[in-house]
């Protein structure tokens, strides 16, 4: 009855291969890298940039043990850090000539040290989460509010300019909170704005109201658009993220959605958190107005009138003042591209502009009225706004243009940044940072490393003690619920974390439960006088309904706290998940197969080793009644037991 | 090697009352704390900035507080972390002042006073994450109260779900007892251990349900009482064998797994300690008051004795 088929066999032998080659590349730990990957869209990286780097090592003096290529970066990997930062110096010399606008990124990494072959299979060690290996981690709320105002805002100005294209008179319009209120004098005034919204404007619905002897309308944007731009707007957040986190160099950043208008940001290996922060924090939006060249306005400019109405004075980056009129003509929404760059004529620094196809529209409309005036670009951090730049409009603009005149090469630099850094779709707050040095993440993979190491060895001790060769046995399947639970968790390439391992050697923990129920059944199924092979399969059988509903509760609260929890308690929650589900193939199915390999072909079994199977001191037949209890119960019980065996 | 040699059923259940008393009254002292002293909630739950601060040699941690004091921080928390070298800073949030502003003011502040200070780590959690914090765990813990509830009543019998439900979520009101009495650092982690021993000492309730089951199978003269009875006495030495490996393992994170594990440990002590009461005593005798009976457990009994695959039946021969 102990037995298994050869399948059975044969299914615990494929288990423990592939769970061997896929645990494997994390016991060879890692070794310094250099990675190379775009710093723009344009650069492509393919073979021949391998070809690149490569020649760049060979003329530097430096043999990397592995040159890899894969779909976004080329991997050279050194024995030592010396060589590393050698590697690192000469890339960056051979293909960034030109700091200032780098084709590359050259970035510093760690690869895993395990051979090729098992990198071939697609075995690779587990992602180690921030808190392991150091780095940063921000949290980044979307102020979806603020986006949807300004959404708001900007269809208000796109009404009051179609109802003007219409000829639409006698009509205001303003802006309430994220409804829009347009107000007419008469009916015909009213449906005609109707019709207009319907033909232009299919995100905004209007419900017919009066106000006075006024007809209003109030304009409100559809549910769905509302969630389509909220969603348009985070994506661009994170594009946006992603082309800032580039010029930090990092090489393996995460950015990533989390919940409706969250943005998760995560950068191993970062060290120099202050300026992480700041082209992170840098969270600025960026308009563009006309300058209020008006009498007033140039008095006011000047400090010796009043800011007119419908004007606002704001400082340039010098601190003087420049009044700017309210009106919005483009945000940074519209604005795709800034670059710097040489005027070919005057060899004058410049900063080439790209917009999208609405903001080229206006920019002409603009240009074409308001020729040889000022236009200013502001950028708004926080709240507070700050005028970049306030060049005159020198001509025709379009989708592109220029902003050239009396500037430094940083100074255009700065201001590609800074406009660049504008093209936010909605302004960012970090809610949440945690930094973890490089010898914090050290002291977490020792610390966690070791619980796990020294409870796995106590428990081991203390069941090959107490159940002798079924210790072993249990001990055995234990390991190899670890061995599983590392491929597995390799295999998923999840990210381990240190309450990742914590749930490891929790999950050993409740792994052993399985195996002290078998054990414990099989002793007592000896102590009430079954023969060792029957005491085995009973054993077996019996424990196994109890291990499943045990199981199955603590995954339930294993899937509740994968469900909603975050951060770190889903890091532990994973791990928790898959050690129960590992927990039932090693502590059942593989130990069953050890016992059967180890008892099952010997016939006359007289003995099993399972430590001291203690019996009350009384004959066999009566042990049943021990169990069973108290006086009155001893007469009927041996009856019905022996019963049960009849109707058997 | 055998710990436990019972040589007769162990009438636990006729001490039931006396049981259920000591359970009641811990729970009370329980609820009284966390109402009366409350939670020391982590920078995670109440926002804030956590700086870890590492020293060359042991420092002062009065020192410490006192330079940070002086920079006009109200409600600043400074404690060792781990060695006497380590130290750990919590700031409130502050109006008006990013986490990155605080943190290097108060490093700055710190260097003055001892120029080896270095920043080992540095956490910012801002006021509207904790809530949330709050609603998921609070949602977390309601799923896995339902979905265990659900799960054993159609395993067993609702009186059974209910019966384990309400004496493992009483261990987790002792948990958190204990954190509010000591004023124990209650955090993300911690959280997790308390929603990983609901999980984990339902076991324990599910395997003495289990032998009830069994043994209102087997032994059919036997009251509900005699059979809870021997069915705990039957499992206790398992139970409390398991639940010590697993407190092997605890403790090794407890010595070993450094400050980050440490409450996280101690949640799962506590947890493991009363799981195995609450589970063995409390949980048996909420459903035998609830007034649990053989028919419940045993639908069809007559198909179930002719069932030739039996397990039970042929363990006897």
């Amino acid at each position: 009855m102990n037995r298994y088929p050869v399948w059975k066999y044969a299914i615990i032998v494929i288990v423990l291969l592939v769970g061997l080659i896929y645990a494997l590349p994390n016991f060879f730990g890692e070794a310094p890298a250099v990675q190379v990957s775009a710093a723009k869209s344009v650069v492509k990286i393919d073979a021949g940039t391998q070809a690149r780097v490569a020649d760049a090592l060979k003329a530097a003096g430096l043999s990397p043990d592995l040159l890899t290529l894969d779909a976004t970066s080329v991997r050279a990997r050194f024995t030592n850090t010396d060589d590393q930062l050698k590697a690192r110096d000469a890339l960056q010399r051979a293909l960034v000539p030109d700091p200032s606008d780098p084709p590359y990124v050259v970035a510093l990494n760690l690869l895993p040290r395990s051979p090729a072959w098992l990198s071939a299979l697609h075995a690779f060690p587990m992602y180690l989460g921030l808190d392991l290996r150091g780095g940063v981690d921000f949290l980044l709320q979307v102020d979806m509010q603020g986006a949807m105002d300004k959404k708001a805002e900007s269809f208000a100005s796109d009404l009051r300019s179609g109802l003007r294209d219409k000829s639409i008179r006698g009509s205001s319009v303003t802006r309430v909170g994220q409804t829009i209120e347009m107000r007419f004098r008469d009916s015909a005034g009213a449906d005609a704005a109707k019709a207009l919204l319907q033909d232009q404007f299919a995100d905004l619905s209007a419900v017919q109201g009066t106000d006075g002897s006024d007809i209003k309308l109030t304009v409100s944007i559809r549910p769905e658009a509302v969630r389509r731009l909220q969603d348009a707007a985070l994506k661009q957040n994170i594009t946006t993220l992603h082309n800032r986190i580039n010029e930090l160099g990092v090489s393996e950043p995460v950015i990533q959605q989390q919940g409706l208008d969250r943005i998760v940001v995560q950068l191993p290996g970062v060290q120099d958190t202050a300026k992480a922060k700041d082209i992170l924090g840098r969270t600025a939006t960026l308009e563009m107005r006309l300058v209020d060249e008006s009498a007033e306005g140039r008095a006011a400019e000047l400090g010796t009138g009043p800011v007119p109405f419908g004007s606002e004075k704001f400082l340039d980056r010098n601190g003087r003042p420049v009044i700017v009129k309210k009106q919005v003509l483009v945000t940074g929404e519209n604005l795709t591209d800034a670059q710097p760059g040489f005027d070919s004529q005057t060899q004058q620094p410049k900063v080439d502009l790209t917009m999208d196809a609405k903001g080229g529209r206006i920019m002409r409309d603009v240009s074409r009225d308001n020729f040889h005036k000022r236009m200013a670009m502001l950028i708004f951090e926080k709240g507070k706004g700050e005028v970049l730049t306030a060049p005159s409009i020198n001509g025709e603009l379009g989708n592109r243009f220029q902003i050239s005149g009396s500037m430094t090469v940083v100074e255009a630099n700065d201001l590609a940044l800074l406009l660049r850094a504008g093209s936010l779709a909605a302004p960012m707050e970090i809610i949440q940072e945690r930094t973890i040095g490089p010898s914090l993440g050290a002291d977490n993979i020792k610390k966690g490393f070791d619980s796990v190491m020294y409870g796995f060895a106590a428990i081991m001790v203390f069941m090959c003690i107490y159940y002798a060769l079924f210790g072993v046995f249990s001990s055995i399947a234990l390991a190899v619920n670890l061995l599983l639970l590392v491929a597995i968790l390799s295999m998923l390439q999840a990210t381990l974390t240190l309450p990742g391992i914590a749930a490891m050697a929790l999950a050993i923990g409740v792994a052993i439960d399985s195996n002290v129920l078998i054990n414990e059944r099989i002793r007592e199924e000896l102590r009430n006088g079954a023969s060792p092979q029957a005491a085995i399969h009973a054993g077996y059988e019996r424990a196994w309904g109890t291990i499943l509903d045990s199981n199955v509760t603590t995954l339930i609260a294993g899937v509740a706290l994968l469900a909603f929890g975050s951060g770190p308690i889903r890091g532990f929650a994973v791990v928790h998940c898959i050690g129960i589900v590992t927990s039932m193939f090693s502590a059942v199915f593989f130990s069953r197969g050890l016992v059967n390999f180890w008892y099952g072909s010997k016939k006359k079994l007289k003995s099993v080793s399972i430590g001291t199977v203690w019996r009350p001191e009384t004959d066999n037949t009566a042990a049943e009644v021990a169990v069973a209890g108290t006086a009155p119960a001893k007469a009927g019980k041996p009856a019905k037991a022996s019963k049960a065996v009849a109707a058997k | 090697m055998e710990f436990f040699r019972i040589h007769r059923t162990i009438p636990f259940m006729r001490h039931a009352l006396v049981l259920n008393a000591v359970s009641f009254v811990t729970f009370a002292f329980a609820v009284f704390f966390l109402l009366h002293r409350g939670l020391h909630l982590s920078v995670e739950f109440t926002g804030g900035t956590v700086m870890e601060v590492a020293y060359q040699q042991s420092v002062d941690v009065g020192k410490v507080r006192d330079a940070i004091g002086a920079l006009g921080y109200q409600d600043v928390q400074v404690q060792n972390f781990g060695t006497s070298r380590d130290v750990q800073i919590r700031l409130p949030v502050q109006k008006g002042q990013t986490s990155a502003q605080q943190s290097e003011q108060v490093m700055n502040a710190l260097k003055a006073m001892d120029p080896t200070a270095t920043l080992r780590g540095n956490e910012f959690v801002g006021p509207q994450v904790g809530e949330e914090l709050t609603t998921n765990g609070l949602k977390a813990l309601g799923m896995v109260v339902v979905g265990i509830m659900i799960y054993l009543a159609f395993r067993f019998e609702w009186k059974f779900a209910l019966a384990t439900v309400l004496a493992n979520l009483h261990d987790v009101v002792i948990i958190l007892g204990f954190f509010a009495f000591f004023q124990w650092e209650f955090s993300l982690a911690v959280l997790a251990a308390v929603l990983a021993v609901l999980g984990y000492s339902v076991n324990e309730s599910v395997v003495i349900f289990d032998r009830v089951r069994e043994n209102f199978r087997r032994f059919r003269k036997l009251t509900t009482r005699e059979v809870i009875d021997s069915a705990i006495t039957s499992t206790i030495s398992r139970t409390i064998i398991t639940h010590g490996s697993t407190q092997l393992v605890v403790l090794s994170m407890f010595f070993f797994g450094g400050p980050t594990l440490h409450y996280f440990a101690l949640a799962l002590t506590i947890g493991i300690c009363f799981g195995i009461y609450s589970s063995a005593f409390v949980a048996a005798s909420i459903a035998m008051w609830l007034g649990v009976k053989r028919e419940d457990l045993i639908k069809a009994p007559v198909k179930r004795e002719g069932d030739p695959d039996d397990p039970n039946a042929g363990a006897a021969v």
